[in-house]
């Protein structure tokens, strides 16, 4: 048994840690027994809906994201075709901006973006950054906290009735007003939040792996508990972080 | 006593009536208030005391925050009393060590304000002004983002830039945005001043074609170079056409002899190199110095390509400022090492050995370092997220800490984020019940010292406030006097 991972253009986007988060995933799965494979997809590589069970996007400066979006947004039929048909996705920082319709820049220049999420963000005057914590429901009934600390300039603003990650408990969010953060399509979801996100926040790691092995093996396995203290303990020291100073400009 | 004085400078300060200029020669002076500089100087001399006295530390801004707050143009003014100038040090990594190991090569010869405990904005800069005696030159090492104001302020008539590594995202931005401030320093430098640049850094090297006569220094000694880029290489992709960049070397981080196959733009050719490299573990590094056809071999007291890099930054800044290679050689010699950056500190029967880390680039090569000199069964890393080490941490997971790991036996995590930075060694592959998490460093130490054996050494890896914090606490049991004395 095993989950077929693409990590999107790793050598481009990568800034916050975002090997971190595939360390994570890759770990939790092993300690299961689950194996794990990641298969980097770059400028002009293919990507055939329906060959992986996750695909992972990270975050690049503005350089290194102008250099990829025009192939990304290529991709935009693919992967929006890979999400209807149950694959996980998880989208951080310029990954999560450029899986929405475009991405403003401040000199006015449009990049186009893949267009699953239903979103659209423009760069602001001020930079968002600090920690952040948020309340997220992903299946009714089971509430979880994410934190994770966010910088960003764009700002993000998601159609009406548009899902979310979470609520903002303490810290920005998408666009700074909302108290939204991030977007939930399926089992893709998209977050401003790194530090990495999944070390210190392991149940969403679980939560993705459940889905990538929904959709391989068509049903929803039962993931066994691991032992978290260090997760947890580094969970409630960001979390303390987040409500403490929270977001700053 | 010093309380006093503080008080009555700032009350004096603000009453001091309005004068005429030709009244205010050698007098700090501004619209607001009017302190005459003299007065200022002994003021703040009083406020750095007074900044010990109350333990808040070294007190190497507070005179700089006091006077300047009086006086907006106070470092303009002190800048331009300099006979000899002043000459800026800036990079991600190894400012510090760089300005140090300078100011060994100028000190004999000039007497220097030298901001050497490292307050490198600009509340440090010119409180290093205020406390030199009559100095003749400035020499100033100048935080990467800071630069831009500074420079303004200070008209240098020598600036060494050095590299620009990703370093506290949360505070500085993207790199691109601190290379553009570097490009507009460079394009409003006197046209007197000299420009030195590090040329295996493609951002910095290529500030060299905006001036002629830049002094571009750089490694040439591909057997040193690493096989590949490691992961958080920076600055892969062309400036100009954005394809990857070749290397024929790579040796720290993204540093090295690149090329672009697609449109050509390279390395600018070598000034000053260093060649014949040899590694002498932790105890230090050889090389060869070679300039304008002259070549002099160089005996460094401290370990690792990345001071190799110092070394040439430091000899290509006094070389511009018109220093003699045997006296540049000799600077470098008698160099230890900068506050706090590489210390061994005996304490007992035993020694710490003190490597700061504070971002991916400059953690890679204390990793390397260590590695390469015997690795360690037993590491302290210590990991808090104060505004000087960066809020965000995530920059943890972005150090290839796998080779270290691979070595240690056991590891005591410290710091206000020590659950993160024992997250990262256990999803790096480190068995989770070989992890101590001992949040206070006190107790870290303590704990540290207790499983290393009799003569043997601890490693420690820092962030700059743990540093600080580890310093205070060993300066308290009385092994290391604090560096406020030490840099006097």
């Amino acid at each position: 048994m095993t989950i077929r991972v693409a990590h999107l253009y790793p050598e481009y986007l990568n800034i916050y840690a975002d090997r971190g988060n595939i360390a994570v995933l890759s770990s939790r799965a092993r300690w299961r027994g689950i194996g794990f494979e990641v298969e980097p997809i770059s400028v002009g590589d293919e990507l055939r809906p329906g060959e992986h069970d996750l695909l992972y996007i990270g975050g690049g400066q503005d350089r290194e994201q102008a250099l990829i979006a025009p192939d990304l947004a290529a991709r935009g039929d693919a992967i929006r075709e890979s999400v209807a048909g149950g694959v996980a996705v998880l989208a951080v920082c310029g990954g999560y901006q450029l899986l929405g319709r475009f991405y403003r820049g401040r000199d006015g220049v449009e990049l186009p973006g893949a267009g699953l999420f239903p979103h659209e963000t423009v760069a602001g005057a001020r930079r968002m950054i600090g920690d952040c914590l948020l309340a997220c429901e992903l299946d009714l009934g089971t509430r979880a906290t994410l934190a994770g600390f966010e910088n960003h300039a764009g700002v993000t603003r998601l159609d009406d009735g548009a899902e979310p990650l979470g609520r903002v408990a303490a810290g920005f969010g998408n666009d700074g007003e909302s108290g939204f953060e991030g977007a939930r399509v399926g089992s893709a979801v998209g977050t401003y939040l790194h530090g990495p996100l999944l070390p210190r926040n392991p149940w969403l790691a679980d939560w993705l792996l459940a889905r990538a092995l929904e959709h391989r093996d068509g049903e929803a396995p039962e993931l066994g508990p691991l032992p978290d203290g260090l997760e947890q303990a580094a969970h409630v020291v960001s979390a303390e972080r987040a409500k403490s100073r929270g977001g700053r400009f | 006593m010093g309380g006093k004085s503080l008080i009555t400078l700032w009350g004096e300060g603000c009453k001091i009536p309005r004068l005429s200029d030709s009244r205010l020669a050698g007098y700090a002076h501004d619209v607001r208030v009017r302190v005459p500089l003299t007065v200022g100087i002994a003021g703040a001399r009083v406020a750095a005391g007074l900044s010990r006295l109350v333990g808040a530390g070294g007190g190497t801004t507070v005179p700089g925050k006091v006077l300047s707050s009086l006086d907006p143009e106070l470092l303009d003014r002190l800048a331009q009393r300099l006979p000899l100038g002043a000459a800026l040090v800036s990079a991600t990594n190894g400012k510090t060590t760089t300005a140090a190991m300078a100011a060994q090569i100028l000190g004999p010869r000039v007497r220097l304000a030298h901001n050497a405990s490292g307050a490198n904005l600009l509340s440090g800069v010119t409180s290093s002004l205020l406390s030199a005696k009559s100095p003749e030159l400035g020499l100033f090492e100048v935080d990467e983002a800071a630069l831009p104001e500074i420079a303004r302020r200070v008209r240098p008539r020598a600036v060494c830039l050095g590299n620009l590594f990703r370093d506290q995202l949360d505070r500085y931005g993207e790199l691109e945005h601190v290379a553009e401030g570097w490009r507009s320093v460079v394009q409003g430098l006197d046209p007197a001043a000299a420009l030195v640049v590090n040329g295996d850094d493609p951002q910095v090297g290529d500030l060299a074609r905006e001036r002629s006569g830049s002094i571009v220094f750089g490694l040439d000694d591909p057997r040193h170079a690493v096989p590949e880029l490691l992961h958080a290489a920076d600055s892969k992709w062309c400036l100009r056409c954005g394809r990857p960049y070749e290397y024929a070397a790579a040796y720290v981080g993204h540093l090295g002899a690149y090329r672009c196959p697609t449109c050509g733009h390279a390395r600018p050719e070598l000034g000053v190199a260093a060649r014949g490299i040899e590694l002498r573990g932790l105890d230090g590094v050889d090389f060869s110095l070679e300039t304008r056809g002259e070549t002099r071999p160089v005996r460094l007291a401290v370990p690792g390509l990345y001071n190799v890099y110092n070394a040439l930054g430091a000899a290509s800044l006094a070389i511009a400022l018109g220093s003699k290679l045997d006296d540049v050689v000799a600077g470098l010699e008698r160099f230890g090492a900068a506050f706090g950056r590489f210390e061994r500190i005996p304490i007992g029967d035993k020694r710490l050995l003190v490597l700061l880390v504070k971002n991916p680039a400059g953690a890679n090569e204390a990793v390397r370092t260590l590695v390469a000199g015997g690795p360690p069964k037993l590491a302290v890393l210590a990991l808090n997220d104060a505004i000087a080490d960066g809020r965000d941490v995530s920059w943890i997971w972005d150090v290839d800490w796998e080779p270290l790991l691979a070595g240690l036996e056991r590891v005591v995590v410290t710091g206000e984020r020590a659950a993160e930075m024992a997250l990262r060694c256990k999803y790096g592959g480190f068995s989770a019940e070989a992890i101590e998490v001992v949040p206070q460093l006190g107790a870290a130490l303590d704990r540290g010292l207790e499983l290393s054996p009799t003569g043997g050494e601890l490693v420690v890896l820092p962030t700059y406030t743990a540093m600080l914090g580890l310093r205070r606490i060993v300066a308290d049991r009385g092994f290391v006097q604090p560096y406020w004395e030490r840099a006097a």
